[in-house]
C-alpha cells in the first residue's frame, strides 16, 4: 500500500510539472478513406527529416475531423467529400482559414459477383432505380432494372450512411446528398462488403477502387455509362483521366492557413504532399495519383495561399484542375 | 390392507423419484459440461484461427520492434503495445489506490443510512455502464471542460473511471467474507480502528482485492470505444518519452502528456485496409493483445496464490 501511494504521490507530481520538451508535431486527423494516404506521407516525410519533425494522424471521419480542424485542434485534415457549408461557417466563427487541396483521385467501384453474367454494364440510371428512395421494398429483383435481365432476388451492399462515400455515391446515383433506400446491407468497413458480394450471385455493392483491386479474383467490377457517354470500366487510367463519371472523385486535404504561416513544419509537410515526387506514395496505398496539371494548380493554390472550397454544395462529375482555378469562396 | 398398499405404492414412488432426481442431476451436470465446452472451444478456434493467420508477422521479431508502416510486411505493433503498457500504468495507479480506499471506507467507517445506500446502488450501476458512455463523459469534462488533449494521461483517467466501480465491489466483497470474529478480536484486544485496519483486514482481503483490480484492468486493456472517443491517434510513429532519463531527477513525465495509440486500435486500423497482408498483421495484433491479457490474469493468480500461502 506504501508503495501505491508513493507512485500516485509521484505520479501527481509530475503532472503538475507538465515536462515541456515539445518536438514539432504536425496534427493530422480526418477521413478515413484519406488515412492511407496520410500514414504512407507521415512515414516517409519522417523518415526523410530523420525524426526532427513528428507526424501524428488520427481517423475521426470526414465530419469528426472537420469539427476538430475547424476549433483549430488539428493542422490539416482528411476529406473524402468537401466541405459544406455549415462547416465552413464553424470554421469561419473560430477564425480557422482552410486551404483546400486535392490529394488523389478515388473511383468509386461497382461490384458484382462472378459468375453475374448479365450486368456487365449498368446506366447511372439504372443505378438510380436501384438506389432511390422509392425503390424501398419495390424493386427487388434484377429484371425491374432491365427486361432482360433474369428473374433473381436484388440484394444490395454499400458502404455506412455515416461515410463521405455513401455521401458521394448518393449525390452522383441518385442526385441527392444522403439520400437513398434504407433496406441495403450497410457497413463501415469495406472488407465486410466485399466478402458479402463475393458469396452472392444476386449481389451488387459499391466501394472504393482499392478494395475492387485487391479482390479482383472474388469480384467483377461493372463498367458505367453516364448520359450519352460509352460506358467506362473503372481503373487507374479512366480515374487519373477523369473519364470514369460521374464515379471518380477527388480526395482532400484541408490545411489551416494560420498553421501554414505560423509553424514552418506545417508548410514543410504541406508542401511534401503536393510535391509530384510523392505521387508513387498515392499509387502504392491504391488510390490514383493527380496529373501534372493538377499538382500545378494545387500548388499554386498552396503558394498564394486561397483561402476557401471551390464547391457551391455537392458536385459530381468535376474536372479538378477546373475547380482549383476557380475563385474560393470562405 | 388398504393402507399397506399405499405405503407399498409411496415407498416405490419414493424410489423413483430418487432415481428422477439423479437423473436430473446427471442432466444438469452434462448441460453444464456442454456449456463449458462450448464456451471454452469457441475462445480457443478464435485464438488458434488468430495465431494461424497472424502466423507470418508473429514469427518476425521486427514486428515488436517497428513502427505502423504503409508496407503490410513492414508495418509493426512498437507504438501500440508500448501505449497499451503505458496506459495501463496510469490506469492502475489511478484506479487502485482510488478503489480500495473507496471499498474500504463504504465497508468499514461510512455509516449505515439512506445515502451511503443510495452511493452503494449508484457504485453497483456504474459497473455496468456502457464503456462509450465513460468515453463521452471523458470528451465533455477532460477534453471540452478542462481543455487537456488526447495524451496518454487522459486515456488512463478515463479507462481508471470505468474500471474504478470494478475494484471498488470486488474489494467490499472481499473485505466482507472476512470472518467478523478476526475484527472482533483485535477489537476485543485494544486495537484502534486503524490498527485493526492497517494489521489485519487489509492484508487478510489482499487476495481479493487484488483479483479485483486485475480483473479491472483486464477489462480496461482491451477497451476501444471510450479511447476513440477521445480522439486516440492511429498513425504514430514515435514513442512516449522514456520515464527514467540520465540526468537528474532520473524521473520524467513527459510521457503522460505524450499523444499515443494502443493495440485494440491498431487492429482496428489493419483490418479496414483492403490489403490482405495488412489482415495477417491485425491478426497477429490479435494474438499479442490475448497472450498480455492472459499474462496480467496468471499474474492475478500467482499474486493470490502467494498471499494465500502466506
Amino acid at each position: 500500500m506504501k508503495k501505491t501511494f508513493a507512485i500516485g504521490a509521484l505520479l501527481a507530481g509530475g503532472v503538475l510539472s507538465q515536462a515541456a520538451f515539445a518536438v514539432d508535431t504536425v496534427q493530422i486527423d480526418g477521413s478515413s478513406t484519406v488515412f492511407p494516404v496520410s500514414e504512407a506521407m507521415a512515414e516517409e516525410f519522417q523518415s526523410a527529416q530523420k525524426g526532427k519533425i513528428r507526424v501524428t494522424v488520427g481517423v475521426s471521419g470526414t465530419g469528426g475531423g472537420f469539427k476538430k480542424f475547424c476549433r483549430g485542434e488539428t493542422d490539416i485534415t482528411g476529406a473524402s467529400r468537401p466541405i459544406s457549408p455549415e462547416e465552413l461557417a464553424l470554421c469561419k466563427e473560430n477564425g480557422v482559414q482552410p486551404i483546400e487541396l486535392p490529394v488523389a483521385m478515388d473511383a468509386l467501384t461497382v461490384v458484382i459477383h462472378p459468375d453475374n453474367t448479365w450486368a456487365e454494364m449498368l446506366t447511372v440510371d439504372e443505378l438510380k432505380t436501384m438506389w432511390e428512395p422509392e425503390a424501398q421494398g419495390k424493386i427487388t429483383n434484377w429484371n425491374q432494372i432491365r427486361s432482360d435481365f433474369p428473374d433473381r432476388p436484388l440484394n444490395l451492399y454499400g458502404a455506412g450512411t455515416d461515410s463521405g462515400t455513401y455521401d458521394y455515391f448518393t449525390t452522383a446515383v441518385v442526385g441527392k446528398e444522403h439520400s437513398s433506400r434504407g433496406d441495403f446491407t450497410a457497413s463501415e468497413d469495406d472488407n465486410v462488403l466485399v466478402m458479402g458480394v463475393s458469396g452472392d450471385v444476386n449481389a451488387l455493392g459499391f466501394f472504393g477502387l482499392a478494395y475492387y483491386e485487391e479482390n479482383k479474383d472474388k469480384l467483377d467490377a461493372v463498367a458505367i455509362k453516364w448520359k450519352d457517354n460509352e460506358p467506362v470500366m473503372p481503373s487507374f487510367e479512366t480515374a487519373g483521366d477523369s473519364s470514369y463519371q460521374p464515379l471518380t472523385r477527388p480526395l482532400y486535404y484541408y490545411a489551416s492557413k494560420a498553421s501554414i504561416e505560423e509553424k514552418d513544419y506545417v508548410a514543410k509537410f504541406t508542401q511534401f504532399l503536393l510535391d509530384e515526387e510523392n505521387k508513387e506514395l498515392v499509387k502504392e496505398v491504391g488510390y490514383v495519383p493527380l496529373s501534372s496539371k493538377v499538382y500545378e494548380a494545387a500548388n499554386e493554390v498552396l503558394e498564394k495561399r486561397e483561402v476557401g472550397t471551390a464547391y457551391q454544395g455537392a458536385e459530381v462529375g468535376v474536372d479538378v484542375a477546373e475547380t482549383l482555378s476557380r475563385t474560393k469562396h470562405y | 390392507m388398504q393402507s399397506i398398499a399405499d405405503n407399498v405404492g409411496g415407498a416405490i414412488s419414493y424410489a423413483s423419484l430418487a432415481r428422477k432426481n439423479r437423473s436430473k442431476d446427471i442432466a444438469i451436470a452434462s448441460l453444464g459440461i456442454f456449456v463449458l465446452f462450448i464456451a471454452i472451444a469457441t475462445l480457443l478456434a478464435l485464438f488458434i484461427d488468430l495465431a494461424i493467420t497472424g502466423y507470418p508477422r508473429l514469427a518476425d521479431p521486427e514486428f515488436y520492434t517497428s513502427f505502423p508502416s504503409r508496407k503490410p510486411l513492414q508495418a509493426g505493433i512498437l507504438s501500440a503495445w508500448v501505449g497499451t503498457i503505458m496506459v495501463m500504468v496510469v490506469t492502475a495507479c489511478l484506479s487502485v489506490p482510488l478503489g480500495v480506499a473507496a471499498g474500504l471506507y463504504l465497508e468499514e467507517y461510512a455509516s449505515k443510512n439512506w445515502f451511503t445506500d443510495l452511493i452503494e446502488i449508484n457504485v453497483s450501476n456504474l459497473a455496468g455502464v456502457p464503456s462509450i458512455v465513460y468515453g463521452l463523459l471523458a470528451l465533455g469534462l477532460f477534453i471540452y471542460t478542462f481543455g487537456m488533449s488526447e495524451t496518454v494521461l487522459v486515456a488512463g483517467m478515463v479507462l481508471a473511471l470505468l474500471i474504478l466501480p470494478i475494484i471498488i465491489v470486488s474489494t467490499r466483497e472481499s473485505i466482507r467474507s472476512i470472518p467478523s470474529e478476526l475484527r472482533e478480536a483485535a477489537y476485543g484486544l485494544g486495537a484502534t480502528q486503524w490498527q485493526t485496519m492497517a494489521l489485519y483486514i487489509v492484508p487478510a482481503a489482499k487476495p481479493g482485492i487484488i483479483t479485483g483490480a486485475i480483473v479491472g484492468l483486464s477489462r480496461a486493456i482491451g477497451e476501444t470505444a471510450p479511447i476513440i472517443t477521445i480522439g486516440a491517434l492511429s498513425f504514430i510513429a514515435f514513442l512516449p518519452e522514456s520515464p527514467i532519463s540520465s540526468d537528474a531527477p532520473f524521473i520524467n513525465f513527459g510521457w503522460l502528456t505524450s499523444p499515443f495509440t494502443v493495440m485494440p486500435i491498431q487492429m482496428f486500423s489493419w483490418l479496414s485496409r483492403p490489403q490482405a497482408d495488412f489482415h495477417i498483421s491485425a491478426a497477429a495484433a490479435g494474438v499479442v493483445l490475448i497472450v498480455m491479457t492472459l499474462m496480467m490474469n496468471a499474474l492475478a493468480i500467482y499474486i493470490r496464490y502467494r498471499a494465500r500461502s502466506r
